[in-house]
């Protein structure tokens, strides 16, 4: 099974050109597509459904930076375990303990807390930003470098970021249920 | 260019079809463009209406639309609200469609008309069949091929009865194609630019609304949403009980109207609606059984009652706009599709939303069929330049512990999509795994539609945990989902055997297409013979219409008698069941009236005459 880079006829690098990715996406889903195939016998069928689809999930994965990170932290045994974005980051410890003690309280009713919750959600959101904006740079480093320590680093970020987005959803769902 | 047109003529005809709840439509693309295929009068709507007549024949199109006045217990419409259904999903609809159920009706509907039993595929394939019959006598050739469109928000057991329903009818369905993905197509023909469109389909029962990127041919759909079960019958249906309740105070009834009233009434409601997009009130009035109803409505109190219809298709098209993370602004153009899309309201609220003047310049009833012409013109290879990406509209995902879902692939992802999975034995030796798949987009397996169980079987029996079963999901390009697995241990294919949950079986269709093969013959003389009695009784009614004219007094004895003897004649052969005698009986009468006819016409055109002299 070829990998999704191979399928698009790009060197596996984590820093994509967008236009350039569409660009062979769509050519190649001009040659792959099931309806090329539509006249021709059962085998041909068959072989297009399946390259087409996973020329699909290829371009799905690799226009996200986010599932393209994980899809190269996995094809280099790094996997993103889901237990590992459970576990609460060293320095956000102070901020989860009082956003919970808030979250509690709204649940219990008490809507005064509603402010200091959409304040932690804003601040949240910034973090957010904050860990997605280093990518571009460790991506450009992996690619140049292919060192194990800038996968590492990604995905300490990835992982943060999956924790904080956690947060920002139970917040999210907590407000929206309040409301 | 002797060569071009043989190429053309060996390709394969491929016909397109909108299989629609109120009407449905067959095109075919010539060397100009796509064209609909009129029906033998003309017409290119043939009503989605199918009835089995008293003498058992079936019979689909017009003809059934009569009967659904004169025999209701035994026609059925708008029966593509209940494909892929099972008899919970349709309570609510069933007290306002006055439709008879069978018993075991759970997993697939069955329709109860007369002393028949149709489940939604089979009447659908009536539909479908009266559809290829039209292709074919306009065509002059055997067509066997075709696209049919499903709405995009439709699930996968909608799209495999749909499926199905083509099978029945003896047609190889090479696609389904989402109807406002098809209705881009039919667009995009004359407007060659690039752009994101936005389609807003609303049908007689079902909404949908698309987002797409159109780039040098590619039409790549972002993102869709919609909702199966929302569409003008829900308008038709809330007029229909403001009046019934109206008449029941009126006429002091001592029962409900019956179902003949009722459909009259319905009749006239849809009347009164259709006139009210163009006119600002309507009338809806209703004789029957010595009673008059009359009802003046105003544009403004209709609006007021279909606000809250409106408004839900609103929060589809701002969850499609953020699934595709575009702001109204970024919409270049907005398609309108379907029937409703003519009334006034609507057409102002997507104005609103969007903030972009909607496209009405292709008719709403045909552009889908039209679409669907040329996505079988891509098939067929006719059309090269052209390819659609579309998506899934749902998410699919798999039962895990305590009822949750877990999800494989998410909603509007472009399509064919897969997903492959892992799965364990939790006891030795353990032989099978059932795994149960859902689509939707809630977190709990009991709030999300239940696709079908997958048993995997013939697991080489090991210790608890050490089987290794690798399951590919993979969604195709109709939106409709196979299983494949692999016993990762022995590197042999895994047999899997599917339970829908909604449905037809395999089995259940092959015997339905036998079916069909046998009662093919017996159908089609039974719709020449009603043909011909349609036309007996036109003939008769007028003959005894002239018969108070003063021409007929003009007439010689020897005249008169021989149309008395025509007339007797037809009457004798009436209820033959062969239709050649009754056209025969039909053409005499013809020739016997004829000069009642001229004598008619010409104190007529006399009377006319005399009328401008004055």
């Amino acid at each position: 099974m070829s990998g999704y880079f191979e399928l698009l006829g790009l060197p596996p690098a984590l820093t994509l050109d967008a236009a350039e990715l569409q660009r062979l996406f769509y050519e190649r889903s001009r040659q792959w597509h099931p309806d090329r195939f539509a006249r021709k016998p059962e085998e041909e069928r068959q072989r297009a459904l399946d390259l087409s689809s996973r020329l699909n999930d290829a371009y799905r994965t690799l226009r996200d930076p986010v599932q393209r990170a994980q899809y190269v932290l996995a094809q280099e045994g790094l996997d993103a375990g889901p237990q590992r974005s459970a576990d609460v980051p060293p320095e956000l410890l102070e901020e989860v303990f009082e956003l919970n003690m808030a979250l509690e309280e709204l649940r219990g009713g008490d809507i005064s807390v509603r402010p200091q919750l959409e304040a932690a959600r804003a601040s949240f959101l910034g973090m957010l930003a904050a860990a997605e904006a280093r990518l571009p740079e460790l991506f450009a480093a992996w690619d140049a470098a292919r060192r194990r320590e800038t996968l590492a680093e990604i995905r300490g970020v990835l992982d943060r970021r999956k924790y904080i987005q956690n947060l920002v959803n139970e917040v999210e769902k907590e407000l929206s249920a309040a409301a | 260019m002797g060569n071009f047109q043989i190429d053309f003529g060996k390709r394969d005809r491929v016909v397109g079809i909108d299989l629609g709840t109120t009407n449905s439509l067959v095109a075919f693309m010539d060397l100009t463009g796509p064209k609909v295929i009129p029906d033998p009068s003309g017409s290119n709507l043939v009503p989605s209406v199918v009835a089995v007549s008293p003498d058992g024949a079936i019979v689909a199109g017009p003809e059934a639309r009569r009967m659904l006045i004169t025999h209701p217990e035994r026609t059925v419409y708008s029966v593509k609200r209940l494909m892929g259904r099972g008899l919970a999903d349709v309570g609510e609809e069933l007290k306002l469609f006055p439709f008879r159920i069978a018993e075991g009706s759970e997993s697939v509907i069955q329709l109860l008309l007369g002393d028949r039993k149709l489940t939604p595929p089979e009447v659908s394939a009536h539909v479908l069949r009266h559809l290829k019959r039209n292709a074919e006598e306009f065509l002059g050739e055997p067509v066997t091929k075709a696209v049919i469109t499903v709405p995009a928000y439709f699930n996968d057991a909608q799209r495999q009865a749909t499926k199905d329903a083509g099978r029945i009818a003896g047609l190889d369905v090479l696609r389904l194609v989402n109807e406002p993905t098809a209705a881009s197509l039919a667009y995009g023909l004359d407007k060659r630019k690039d752009g994101i469109v936005a389609v807003y389909d609303f049908g007689g029962g079902t909404f949908d609304i698309s987002i797409l990127k159109l780039h040098e041919g590619i039409f790549e759909v972002l993102a869709t949403n919609g909702d199966t079960h929302l569409g003008g019958d829900d308008i038709d249906n809330l007029l229909l009980r403001i009046a019934l309740e109206d008449i029941a105070s009126e006429w002091e009834l001592n029962a409900p109207l019956d179902p003949e009233g009722v459909q009259r009434l319905r009749r006239a409601v849809i009347e009164a609606k259709e006139s009210l997009s163009f006119f600002p009130s309507a009338r809806i009035e209703l004789e029957y059984q010595g009673h008059a109803y009359r009802r003046e409505i105003d544009r403004a109190l209709l609006e007021k009652l279909i606000a809250p219809i409106i408004d839900r298709t609103l929060g589809p098209c701002r969850q499609c706009l953020r699934d595709s993370g575009l702001t109204p602004e970024q919409i270049d153009e907005v398609v309108m599709v379907g029937g409703s899309t003519r009334i006034p309201m609507v057409r102002s609220a997507v104005e609103a939303l969007f903030r972009s003047h909607p496209h009405t310049d292709l008719n709403p009833d045909e552009v889908v069929a039209l679409g669907a012409a040329v996505q079988a013109a891509i098939l067929s290879g006719e059309v090269e330049d052209k390819l659609l990406l579309d998506v899934t509209p749902l998410s699919l995902g798999i039962e895990t512990m305590g009822g949750v879902v877990s999800k494989l692939i998410h909603r509007n992802s472009t399509i064919p999509a897969s997903a492959t999975e892992s799965f364990t034995t939790a006891v030795d030796g353990q032989r099978n795994v059932l795994i149960h798949v859902l689509q939707g987009e809630r977190e709990l397996a009991r709030d999300c539609r239940s696709l079908a169980r997958f048993d995997l079987k013939d697991i080489d029996p090991v210790p608890a945990g050490m089987a290794r079963i690798e399951v590919r999901f993979l969604i195709d390009a109709n939106g409709i989902l196979s299983v494949t697995a692999v016993d990762k241990r022995t590197g042999k294919e895994t047999g899997v055997e599917v339970k829908p949950s909604y449905g037809l079986t395999d089995e259940q269709v092959e015997k339905m297409i036998l079916e069909s093969f046998e009662k093919a013959g017996e159908d089609f003389a039974a719709r020449q013979v009603l043909e011909a009695r349609v036309e007996a009784d036109n003939i008769l009614r007028a003959t005894d219409k002239a018969k108070q004219n003063d021409a007929w007094l003009a007439l010689s004895d020897a005249e008169r008698a021989a149309i008395d003897r025509a007339i007797n004649e037809l009457l004798v052969v009436y209820h033959a069941e062969d239709h050649r005698l009754i056209l025969q009986k039909i053409e005499s009468l013809n020739a016997a009236t004829q000069k009642l006819a001229e004598t008619m016409m010409n104190a007529a055109v006399g009377t006319a005459l005399k009328g401008t002299h004055i």
